[in-house]
């Protein structure tokens, strides 16, 4: 599967069942992975690897506030993490002691800082109530323990192709969750907030173009998720 | 030769019995292919955590039920809860349903129940280690006879 249009790079292992695993060097997503289970750590660890993803795994929310940065009691000097790397996603577990996923969930989408990057939820418990709690949050996506390399891939492919989109970024993700809300009450406070952050950070892509992308019909690829047809039948 | 045959056939059979008999699931299978030469003792090594965690959890259990003051089922609970989680995650699918018959004594906070449940599940851990014990033994003597592990799918 070539990225750039000419050349594939090829790792150590080219297909791990069926998946064909060639990649950029470029375009190594670097996941935040949350999960107080050393067990469910060491596996998603490997899922993440398997797709040329660089993983950061900690045990608590705790931490991963911190390595963000974003811990009240620690002050960060740096902007970023403990080595610098700027992360491209999260994904935790939901119950954790201490700080559950979605309080984590909370505090990274109430972060100026942060509130972009694309926080996934795993959970055991297939709980419509929670899978819905959690995306009004503005959850990127909800995995239903135990997770499977299908699972992985299908949030890898759309983080990549966010990463790749660039200045197309803000617009996706609006769309996204304008899809989310489309099905729900006029809460309006993802799209409301949506037009500042897209003034504030875009670069290239005019204000008015993001805006009118968010209540565009999304792409195919943002319905292949069970969690969200699960979610937009349950609400209908 | 021959000899790396019979053991790779041993392994499959082996293998297969497992699935059989319900003490692993799919899930398991799911972890065999993330196995490759990068990371060719992923299994055996999730396992190892597996059994760590598990003797553990069974280990605090035993002693909450203990407790002549009282038994704190929410301490029972929490680590039922975490026993179902990793016990999915590994794909060991009897000990997970275990799990899910201890929860619901737990639940209605039975201490009879609860140690008999507790009982089962040590019961079946043992089981699983023995089991897997033996195939990754079967995996090592493939290897140092100079054959590959058969990848089942």
């Amino acid at each position: 599967m070539a990225r750039n249009g000419g050349v594939a790079w090829m790792r150590t292992t080219e297909k791990i069942d069926g998946y064909d695993l060639s990649t950029s060097d470029t375009e190594e997503v670097h996941v935040l992975a949350v999960d107080d289970s050393l067990v469910d750590r060491k596996v998603i660890e490997r899922l993440l690897r398997i797709f040329s993803c660089k993983v950061t795994a900690v045990d608590s929310g705790r931490r991963a506030l911190q390595y963000l940065g974003l811990d009240e009691e620690i002050q960060k000097k740096e902007t970023n993490g403990f080595d610098g790397l700027k992360v491209d996603l999260i994904i935790t577990d939901y119950c954790m002691p201490g700080m559950t996923g979605y309080e984590l969930l909370k505090k990274v989408k109430e972060s100026s800082a942060f509130r972009e990057i694309p926080v996934v939820i795993m959970s055991s418990e297939n709980v419509i109530a929670r899978i819905d709690r959690c995306l009004e949050e503005g959850a990127e996506d909800f995995i239903v323990k135990p997770v499977k390399l299908s699972d992985v891939k299908r949030i890898i492919d759309y983080t990549t192709t966010e990463l790749r989109e660039g200045e197309q970024r803000e617009g996706a993700r609006a769309k996204r969750r304008g899809i989310n809300k489309r099905k729900q009450r006029e809460g309006d406070d993802d799209l409301s907030s949506s037009p500042p952050s897209t003034l504030s950070s875009s670069t290239s892509s005019s204000p008015s173009s993001s805006i009118q992308s968010a209540t565009a019909p999304s792409s195919p690829s943002t319905l292949d998720s069970p969690t969200r047809r699960l979610k937009m039948t349950s609400s209908e | 030769m021959d000899f790396v045959n019979q053991l790779q056939r041993k392994f499959i059979d082996y293998s297969s019995s497992l699935h059989r008999e319900g003490i692993v699931d799919d899930q398991f299978t799911q972890l065999r292919k993330l196995e490759d030469e990068n990371s060719p003792h992923f299994v055996m090594e999730v396992a190892s955590l597996f059994f760590e965690d598990c003797e553990k959890l069974i280990n605090n259990m035993a002693i909450a039920l203990e407790q002549k003051q009282g038994v704190d089922f929410k301490q029972i609970d929490e680590c039922i809860h975490q026993l179902k989680g990793s016990s999915s995650s590994i794909g060991a699918m009897r000990v997970k349903n275990a799990c899910i018959a201890f929860r619901s004594f737990s639940d209605a906070q039975n201490r009879e129940g609860c140690l008999r449940c507790l009982q089962q599940l040590s019961h079946e851990y043992s089981l699983l280690k023995n089991k897997l014990q033996t195939l990754f033994l079967l995996e090592q003597q493939i290897v140092a006879a100079g054959g590959s592990i058969p990848r089942v799918h």
